[in-house]
């Protein structure tokens, strides 16, 4: 009997995806044709904050072919605004899908047009007049915290959320340090994973059952129909949102739900008929959603004589955009990883959340915890060049220890496991540390600016949504769950359902290989379906794809279902069996998988389990009426409300690491930044399947490295965005990324059924590197890396001395008994 | 914006299918395969000639399709990535990029592959710069480019015996 007890977590399993992919046959939500389809396109600003003086849509109605047009105004009157997750004053902001009174960003919708085609729509677009009385835009995020143009008049402010993070006692690990750093101002800057697929959906709101229906690629859908029902004011359940093959979301496409809300509304003035809205690129780039910005102001470090941090003081401010939507969750959410990977217990960071007239932010991969981490690492670094010790040496003095995991951080988050001393060793060891330091000292000789960056990072996953609370006490979420169903069908098939909503992450191979292991069968035997729909009934409020965790939550959830039904196919093959149910084999045998007693030689197939259940059901005794062969299981995060007073408790499942090192040169002629050698490790504890995490390795990187040289989403003074087309904003290609050698270590997670720990989002671990190799390249220029983006533009500004000057940012406190 | 456009006939052969079709003038060729022809592999990522999801080949040679007219398609022969397998067979290029892990959700792929096609039919043994340059113009936001080098290096090798 094969089956043979092989295990298939942890192997190269191929992946269930590729055959319908490979041959050009992937179902994306563009590819969708329904009957009677209309389409839709948006008018939109090419203001970043004007007043909508008015808005003419008859020309647009003229146009034969056009069916009907949407306005802001005609949307506030039938619906509520959407649910602003901040307290007063940012839960006072009036979020509809189309611009109301005024617009507050390049791009903003104003209105839509419906027609029989999309060119017809576009030309009717064209046709649609608005005239504007322009206002004064804020473009930078503390300039929006002085007030002095206001974004949103309900809310009387453009802070949206503020708020203390203190832990320990700072003032006295200042008064005891050796030495005190301080440095004025630093930079996180926008951008975007920008998916390869724009956002599409097609929405219909139908009057023969009064539900609306959407196909789209929407990457969360139960955060979408929570915001969306309440918007709608419909029952929730009205609601249904299929998903199919997505191309690429990186969180980005979590926050479609005001076009998702555009599209129901103009399928019920069109009289039911469905809506397919396909966005352009440039409307992605302008509006749909960018990454969190962020600027670190007045930070002070203490430290002792043997250059370890000790305490740390700092006021960050994030730039959320004209919206907060899923905003201000990123306002606790860097706090999953408050002191990165170091030991410091003593730190206050005042953490403040501005909107300005840009295009509003969404959870980019990475989401809330990079920006954070880049801060860390620029702070260990150029404390470890005040202070005179190697950047190596820096880190192995404050990373926290292995043996001390599982760790808990100041603010009361568990570390499950990890080691970043041997993951600094590996690194070291294979890009060669020790050959590259003694060409760059060669380098220097020659007058080239060639510089070593460490980068070590964590991508936490799984959150505990408590953590909404800390900064809304009035939050209703706490925990995570997420639900899966595991059947036999009528004909035995083996049919796995979960309520996740993947873009290339592979999770129907990954879940394939988990009920394989339980039911001792193979993969190839296991149906996962594709993408994600309301319908199956194993969503919870939480589930979608985002937020690095469906090796945890996801595939905890289908192990959980596939148990159960394993429980329930042991209680009716041990009754049609005869047999004792510890007497029982799981296997496949000659007519497919099967269950065998291992006392009497007897066995059933699967077919005959579903068979029985399903159609055959007069042979079944009343104490098996409750097996059904198809188990429904949600599986919950073990969590607690945090302590929302203290900002303290448990926030996330899981912490995988990740450790980068790059050699960077400076063009001496160009003063292009060129990689020249690049390795990331990784360690996200027990591997289900290595290439899908050698290739979430691999992405993860090249997002951060075109973060770090090419990708930035630029605004001039009043608010036009610049790189609002590929060509502009400059994605990463073939030509520009590097070769990377991948590395990995697995620390197992005691936190997960599996030892498996969520990965994907990677940390941005290269945007810390790349900035690090860049300030080792030039801190003998008196440059200091204070952006996260750096280009020729910026590094020929900084050796020109218009910006980042060590002299003028960076002081140095050293008191006596300081030893470094 | 006139009140009736008039449409332009025309005739090309599509994965060896010949096509009579009446199109309008500002139909782009990528319009022309997904919305008449219902090819849908062909993808819109960019709408700017930068990301390549679009890749068709044309008479043999690789061309963005969101930047041609479907006019301009007249009398030519079109690849598009339904057209590789044969007889329900991936064909080498299809095979190394799932062997490699060369994809993850799949949607710059078609394009992908058909960039490939252009540089393996003739190139057996590509160099890495070569293999670079032949998808400088296909964007990929999933991979890091690092498991597509390595389907390309392997379509190649496929494509000697093939």
């Amino acid at each position: 009997m094969s089956g043979n007890g092989q295990k298939w977590v942890g192997k190269a399993v191929p992946r269930k995806e590729e055959e319908r992919l490979l041959r050009g046959l992937g179902k994306f939500a563009d590819d969708i044709k329904l009957h009677e389809t209309l389409y839709l396109r948006f008018v939109r600003s090419p203001y970043a904050h004007a007043k909508i003086a008015n808005i003419s849509t008859a020309e647009a109605e003229k146009i034969p072919g056009v069916v009907c047009t949407l306005t802001g105004a005609e949307i506030a009157s039938q619906t509520q605004p959407f649910i602003e997750i901040a307290p007063d004053a940012g839960g006072k902001i009036r979020d509809y899908p189309l611009a109301v009174s005024k617009v507050r960003y390049q791009g903003e919708p104003v209105a839509a047009v419906v027609a029989m085609s999309a060119a017809i729509a576009d030309d009717g677009a064209e046709a649609v007049q608005v005239d504007y009385e322009a206002l004064d835009p804020v473009v930078d995020a503390e300039q929006a915290l002085t007030d002095a143009s206001i974004l949103h008049e309900d809310a009387g402010t453009n802070k949206v959320w503020n708020g203390v993070f203190e832990y320990g006692d700072v003032e006295k690990a200042f008064r005891e340090a050796a030495s005190v750093v301080e440095i004025d101002r630093m930079h996180f800057h926008r951008f975007s994973s920008t998916p390869l697929e724009n956002n599409v959906v097609i929405g219909q709101w139908d009057p023969k059952d009064e539900r609306i229906y959407y196909w789209c690629n929407n990457s969360f859908p139960s955060f979408a129909i929570q915001f969306l029902a309440a918007h709608l004011n419909v029952h929730i359940d009205r609601i249904r949102v299929q998903t199919f093959d997505i191309g690429g979301s990186f969180g980005i496409k979590i926050t479609s739900y005001p076009q998702m809300a555009v599209c129901a509304l103009a399928s019920k003035k069109a009289g039911g008929r469905p809506i397919k809205w396909v966005e352009t690129r440039s409307e992605h780039m302008t509006s749909s959603a960018h990454g969190n910005e962020r600027t670190f102001r007045d930070t002070r470090v203490a430290l002792d004589e043997n250059g370890v941090i000790t305490a740390l003081t700092s006021r960050h401010i994030d730039d959320c955009g004209a919206y907060p939507r899923y905003e201000p969750l990123g306002c606790v959410i860097w706090s999953q990883v408050f002191p990165g990977v170091y030991r410091f217990k003593n730190a206050r960071i005042d953490f403040s959340q501005a909107v300005t007239n840009k295009c509003p932010v969404g959870p980019n991969r990475g989401y809330s915890r990079m920006q954070h981490l880049w801060f860390l690492e620029r702070v260990v670094d150029i404390c470890a060049h005040e202070l005179g010790i190697p950047a190596d040496e820096m880190r192995l003095r404050n990373y926290i220890r292995p043996q001390e995991f599982p760790y808990t951080t100041p603010n009361g988050c568990v570390y499950d496991s990890g080691n970043y001393p041997k993951m600094l060793d590996l690194a070291k060891g294979l890009i060669g540390w020790d050959a590259w330091k003694k060409k760059q000292a060669e380098a220097r000789k020659q007058g080239r600016m060639v510089g070593i960056g460490i980068g070590t990072t964590l991508d936490s996953g799984t959150n505990n949504f408590g953590q909404s609370q800390i900064v809304n006490p009035g939050a209703p979420f706490s925990g995570n769950s997420q639900g899966a169903n595991c059947k036999l069908d009528i004909y035995g098939e083996v049919v796995v359902a979960v309520g996740s909503c993947p873009q290339g992450q592979g999770h129907e191979t990954t879940a394939a290989q988990v009920v394989a292991d339980v039911l001792n069968i193979t993969p190839d035997l296991v149906t996962v379906r594709t993408g994600f729909d309301t319908e199956r009934n194993v969503h919870t409020g939480f589930s979608g794809t985002y937020a690095s965790q469906f090796a945890v939550s996801g595939l905890s959830a289908v192990h959980g279902a596939a148990q159960k039904l394993k429980a329930e196919m042991i209680r009716l093959g041990a009754h049609v069996l005869e047999s004792k149910p510890e007497d029982l084999d799981f296997g496949i045998g000659g007519q497919g998988p099967e269950i065998r007693s291992k006392s009497n030689g007897k066995s059933i197939n699967y077919w005959g389990l579903a068979n029985i259940v399903n159609v055959n059901s007069a042979v079944l005794p009343p104490e098996l009426y409750e097996v059904t062969l198809n188990c429904r299981y949600i599986w919950r995060a073990p969590f607690k409300v945090p302590d929302i007073k203290k900002k303290y408790g448990n926030l996330t499942m899981t912490y995988a690491s990740q450790l980068h090192i790059a050699v960077v040169e400076v063009d001496r002629d160009t003063l292009i930044p060129k990689i020249l050698d690049y390795v990331a490790i990784d360690d996200c504890g027990t591997v289900i399947n290595p290439p899908i995490v050698e290739g979430q390795v691999y992405g993860a990187t090249a997002h951060g490295i075109g973060a770090a040289l090419l990708e930035n989403c630029v605004y001039d003074e009043v608010g036009n965005m610049l790189t609002s087309t590929f060509s502009d904003y400059i994605p990463i290609t073939a030509m520009n990324m590097p070769n990377v050698k991948y590395g990995h270590i697995e620390t197992p997670s005691p936190h997960s059924y599996s030892g498996a720990k969520g990965m994907g989002e990677g940390g941005a671990a290269p945007i810390h590197t790349i900035s690090a190799a860049l300030q080792d390249a030039l801190f003998d220029k008196g440059v200091f890396i204070q952006d996260s983006f750096n280009n020729a533009d910026s590094l020929f500004r900084a050796l020109h001395g218009e910006i980042g000057q060590t002299a003028k940012l960076v002081k140095v406190e050293r008191r006596v008994g300081s030893k470094a | 914006m006139p009140e009736t456009i008039d449409k332009v006939a025309i005739q090309l052969k599509v994965n060896g299918k010949l096509y009579s079709l009446a199109v309008e003038p500002r139909t782009l060729l990528v319009e022309l395969l997904r919305e008449e022809l219902n090819l849908t592999g062909t993808h819109v990522g960019c709408d700017t000639t930068y990301c390549g999801a679009c890749t068709v080949l044309l008479n043999g040679a690789s061309v963005k399709s969101c930047t041609m007219f479907a006019v301009q398609a007249d009398g030519a022969e079109i690849l598009t990535v339904e057209g590789l397998a044969k007889d329900g067979k991936l064909h080498p290029i299809q095979k190394a990029f799932g062997d490699s892990y060369g994809l993850q959700c799949g949607y710059c792929t078609p394009g992908l592959m058909l960039s490939t096609f252009q540089l393996v039919t003739k190139n057996h043994e590509p160099s890495e710069n070569e293999i670079r340059k032949a998808i400088a113009g296909n964007t990929c936001r999933c991979t890091g480019y690092q498991n597509i080098f390595k389907a390309i290096r392997l379509a190649a090798q496929n494509m000697k015996g093939a």
